[in-house]
Formats: structure tokens, sequence, C-alpha cells
């Protein structure tokens, strides 16, 4: 999930729907976001690469609407309803993710074993990224 | 009653014969010429300010009429103009009584260490012209040793003379109470040294007539020497050893609670007591007695508000104490309102006060907005229109004192400081600010905040505090030391306290070492 700068990214993704809920007056997701170009990439327990400062899941709430659409801890979010999630900052994610009039946010998250799973399908063939 | 008299001569012309009309005129005329004169040397008094007239139509002498100028209250109470005034001819009669002798104690010392140091001086000259001119046939001669003794001689003689001159010949600005033990110290030494050197001198050269002219050259040399080595001592002691900080002094006005703190070194009790004053003439707010007080109305406690009716007979033995322990009692339950009165009385005069000075400041802006300072160059383009007379800066601060006058009096009333301000001393303060060219601004400070005492003071007279303290005065300072300097209506009170022992560490800091991460990672729930 490194990359080089100037070369377009690759990833293997999956699209995940989901539906925001009502609580407490506040329309939620029911998961936690870490990173962002303005943070320290060094802290992220889960990215592969010390330098990735892509925005990733570091947490979801036990029977939130994520966990039921399939969202796991250590996914990297690549997009949001079209919005790249790569180079933004901290805040912007947050704000791309909680529209209050959106009521549903597709998705495009990766995570590593997405990735070992094709390369295993697709073996001689698969270009390393 | 000039324009008066206008019309009366006007009426007197037409009314009688041609024959005195001469007589007439020639009178006239000079009646014409003397109100001319009597105008332009009243030129300060005719402006008057609407509604209240400033002066007297006759004091052109401001200095003996300034009761005039401060508030006169029918009632004499304790802070009107009045009492203020009797206190300080008090302080003025004191004052005058003991300045006398002061001032003829203040010179004995240096007079007598003058004439000891010129007398330790002149000892070496003499111990060398004395065998020239007693036994000069059978004196020895020496040639070049001589002669550079005495060149160092000369010029250790003259650093001698010029550090003196520097360090000792100032005139003394206290008497102390006590002996100045260090000051006593050396003056003893030096008359010891400079006693054993002509006994020595007596004894042994001038009895036998000694001839070895380079042994009292030497010898002479040597006392130079010692001078020298006691003039050292006397820096050490009188000068150097109190400039290292050792000591912190609080010092407190009794009256109104301003309070300073000092950093003084190793001194004895009555030297740090003329170094506090030294610092308290220049640096505490002057002591304004009118100022101190609430007033009455707030601290007066309404006790006979509870009238107590007896309704038992006569065994009254304990009723008394009943009845008073009963009307503390009932005072100290009734809500007491009086800090609640304070409180608006306050914010009532802080109001007062700041229309007052805002009245102030703008007739004083507006005041020296009429006066600018003459160019040499402007006179030839003014002068056919405006003929604008050119003043000197005391005929222009009197021209614009006019309207400026009656904020500044109700300012200085407001304040209580009418009695430190005459009309003739604002005037002169007029006149310096014009002619150094200050703003407005710069000529309010002096009254818009209480200055220091020094600025009130005036020099010819000594100033007489007194020093109480337990222990005696040339004791060197303790901690712990309590002692107070005492005027004739206030005190400072000064408390010693030791500045604490400092214990310095050292840290060492690469400068590559500084080095900055990110902050960690927020996190944010959705």
């Amino acid at each position: 999930m490194s990359f080089i700068p100037g070369q377009p990214v690759t990833a293997v993704v999956e699209r995940i729907e989901i539906q925001k809920l009502r609580q407490d007056g506040n329309l939620i997701l029911g998961f936690s976001i870490g990173g962002g170009i303005d943070q320290d990439p060094g802290q992220n327990p889960f990215s592969e690469d010390k330098t990735d400062k892509g925005i990733y899941v570091t947490r979801t709430s036990p029977g939130g609407p994520a966990e039921a659409a399939g969202l796991k801890v250590g996914d990297k979010i690549m997009q949001v309803n079209g919005w790249d999630m790569t180079m933004v900052t901290h805040d912007q994610a947050r704000k791309k993710l909680t529209k209050k009039n959106e009521d549903v946010v597709r998705l495009l998250v990766t995570r590593k074993s997405l990735e070992d799973a094709v390369k295993k399908s697709m073996n001689p063939c698969y270009p390393r990224p | 009653m000039d324009n008066e008299s206008t019309y009366s001569s006007y009426s007197y012309k037409s009314s009688h014969s041609r024959s005195s009309r001469k007589h007439r005129e020639r009178r006239d005329r000079h009646r014409s010429k003397s109100r001319d004169c009597s105008i332009r040397g009243d030129k300060s008094v005719v402006i008057q300010a609407p509604g209240e007239p400033l002066l007297d139509a006759e004091s052109t002498i401001a200095d003996e009429r300034d009761d005039n100028w401060g508030e006169t209250t029918t009632v004499v109470t304790g802070t009107s103009v009045d009492s203020v005034s009797n206190e300080d001819l008090t302080r003025i009669t004191k004052d005058l009584e003991d300045s006398s002798p002061l001032d003829c104690r203040r010179y004995i010392s240096p007079v007598l260490g003058a004439v000891l140091g010129l007398f330790s001086l002149l000892t070496p000259l003499a111990f060398l012209v004395l065998p020239q001119l007693l036994w000069r046939d059978t004196l020895d001669p020496c040639g070049t040793p001589c002669e550079g003794l005495y060149i160092s001689m000369a010029f250790k003689l003259l650093i001698l003379f010029i550090s003196t001159w520097a360090l000792f010949l100032r005139p003394p600005r206290a008497t102390l109470p006590r002996f100045y033990v260090f000051r006593c110290l050396l003056l003893a030494l030096v008359f010891l040294f400079v006693a054993s050197y002509w006994l020595f001198y007596g004894v042994r050269v001038l009895e036998p007539r000694e001839t070895d002219y380079r042994g009292i050259v030497g010898y002479a040399a040597s006392l130079v020497d010692a001078l020298l080595f006691i003039q050292y001592l006397a820096l050490v002691l009188l000068e150097v050893r109190h400039l290292q900080p050792a000591f912190c002094l609080k010092v407190v006005r009794t009256t109104d609670g301003v309070s300073r703190f000092y950093n003084v070194g190793y001194l004895s009790i009555q030297r740090a007591a003329v170094w506090v004053l030294d610092q308290y003439y220049s640096d505490f707010p002057v002591y304004n007695p009118a100022l101190l007080n609430l007033p009455k109305s707030i601290l007066t406690k309404r006790l006979s508000a509870f009238k107590v009716y007896n309704l038992e007979e006569e065994n009254s033995t304990n009723n008394s104490t009943g009845q008073s322990r009963a009307m503390i009692a009932a005072a100290a339950r009734r809500r007491d309102n009086s800090h609640n009165e304070y409180y608006y009385e306050e914010a009532e005069v802080e109001r007062r006060l700041r229309k007052r000075k805002a009245r102030l400041v703008v007739a004083v802006e507006e005041a020296f907005t009429h006066i600018k300072r003459h160019q040499d160059e402007e006179s030839t383009a003014s002068s056919p229109k405006h003929p604008r007379e050119v003043m000197d800066p005391r005929e222009a601060a009197q021209a614009i004192f006019a309207p400026m006058a009656r904020a500044m009096q109700k300012y200085l009333r407001a304040t209580r400081q009418q009695s430190y301000h005459t009309m003739e001393s604002i005037i002169n303060h007029l006149q310096f600010c014009i002619t150094h060219n200050m703003t407005p601004k710069a000529f309010l400070e002096r009254y818009l905040t209480p200055g220091p005492t020094l600025q009130y003071l005036d020099n010819n007279r000594g100033r007489q505090w007194t020093l109480v303290s337990e222990e005696p005065v040339t004791a060197s300072l303790r901690q712990g030391h309590v002692f107070c300097l005492k005027r004739l209506d206030f005190a400072l009170v000064i408390t010693v306290t030791p500045l604490p022992f400092l214990r310095l560490g050292e840290e060492f800091i690469d400068p590559k070492s500084h080095k900055f991460v990110m902050k960690l990672q927020s996190e944010t729930s959705v």
C-alpha cells in the first residue's frame, strides 16, 4: 500500500456501503478514523508502510452500522462517496464522512488480506504493485 | 470702573465752558495714559473666567493670596486646607528650630577628616624637607636612587590626593545618630599611623641628626605606601562592602500602606536607614493626609438604634451586663450595610473624578492650541494683516492659563491636591512646558499622578527623621530586625529579611537536540 510519488496508486479495494444511523439527533456511522496528511504516520499501528498518511479505521463500535456493513479495524479508506481519501487532512476526512444531508456513505476500502487473496488467486501473472 | 470714568469725562467736557477745557484735556490725557499703564501691568488679571472670578481684582501678586485659589470651607474639618497649612506652620517652625545646630554639626566630621588627611599628605614632604633645612651639610649625598624615589613618591602623592578628593571630599548628606563606625575606625587608624611615624622620625632621625638621607627618603616613601593601603581599606569598607545585595528591606508607610521592597548589602542599621530615606524621597508617592479616611457617614455604626427597656424592678445586678450583651448581639445580627455604602460611594467618587479629568484634559489641549512657537521666517508674511504679538514664555503661559484654570481647580479639588499646587506653581510649570515644546499630556503628568515626595520639596531645609529601633543602631542588619523611621505625622516601618541562598545548577543542551515531531494521531469517531 505504499506509493511512489508521481506514479499512480493501484490497490485492491472493497466497496462498502454504510447506512447512517440516527442517534440523539446525530447521524453516526459507528467507527473511528485516524491518520491524515497533517498527522504523524509513524504512530499508525495499522499501516504497513510507516510513511503512509492515509485514513485508517481505528475502531468500530460493536453493533453499529459500520460493523454491520463489513468494515473492519485497520482498513484504509481510499474513497468516500467519490471523494479521495488518500491525500486529505484528518479534518477534511471527517467532514466528508459526516455530511448532514447524506444518509449513506459508499466507501472504497483496502486491506492487506484483500491483496493477499488476489495474489493467491492470480498467482503467476499478478503484477506486483 | 474705568468705563464709568470715560462716561463722566464726556459729560464733563460738554457741560463746562471753553476756558477750562485745556486744563481738562490735559487731565483726561493723563488719566487715560495711567489707565493704559495699569491695563498693561495687570494683564494676567483682567481675563476672567465666566461665572466664577478666579482672583481678587487687586491681587497681581499671587503668592500670598493662594488661599483664594484653594477651596475654603466655612466649617473647619480635619481635611480642609486650613488645617493643613497649620500643620505646615508647625513643621516649618520645628525645622527652623533644629536646623541651625544641625548645620554646625553637619560639618564637624568632614572637617576633622579633611584636617587629618591634609596633615597625613604633607607628612612625607615634611620628612624629606626637614633634614635638608636643619642639617644639610652633614647629609650623605644621594644621587640616582633618591631621585627615583622622589619621582615615585610624587606620583603616589598625586594619586592619593586625587582619589581622596574623588571619594571622600563630598558634602555629607545625612547626620547619623551614633558614630559611623567604619569612618571613625579609619580616621583613628590614619591618626595612629601618622603619629607613630612621626614618633619614630622624631626619636630616630631628628634627635641624632641622622645622616643617611637615602634611608630617610625610603622611610617617607614607605609612609606614602602605607597611606595608599589605608585608602584602599577605606574604599573597601566604606564604598564597596555594601554593594553586594544581602538583605531585602520591606518599607511600609504607616498612614496609607504604600510599600516598597529594596535590596541592600551589609549595612549597619543607621546606614540602611539613610539609604532607605534616599529611596523614599524618589519612590514613594507624596503623603496626602486628605486622602486617608473613609467618610464618617460610612463608619459610624448606629448603636443607638436599639433602645433597651428595663421591664423588671430594682434587682439589676446582672442587668447592665445583660443589657450590653444584648445590644452587642443585636448589633451583630443587624445586617450591616456599611460596606455597601462604601462600595457605591467609591464608585461615585471614581466616576466624578474621571469626568473632571476628562474636562481638564480637553481644556488643556484646547488651551495649548492657542499658541505656537514664533518662527522668524513667518514675520514677513504675516506682518501687514495679522500683527501678532510676540510674547515671552511667561506671558504666553499667563495668556493660556485662564481658559484651563477652572477645570484645573476643580480637578485638583477632587483629588485633594489643591494644597500642593499653588496658582503660581502651575503657571511656572506651564511656562516650563511651553519653553521646552512639551505636549499637553506632558504638562498634565505632574497633576494626574501624585508624584514622588521629592517633587514637592524645597531643598533649603534639612529633614528631621527619628530612627526607632530595639537594637543599637550601629549593629549590622540581621534577619527579623524591625525598625521605624518616624516623622511628625507618619512613620516608615522597615522589616529585614535575608535574600535566599541560591543554588545554581548547570544543564547542558546540545543545540542539535532540538527536534520536533507531529503530535499523536488523533482519532475522531464518525
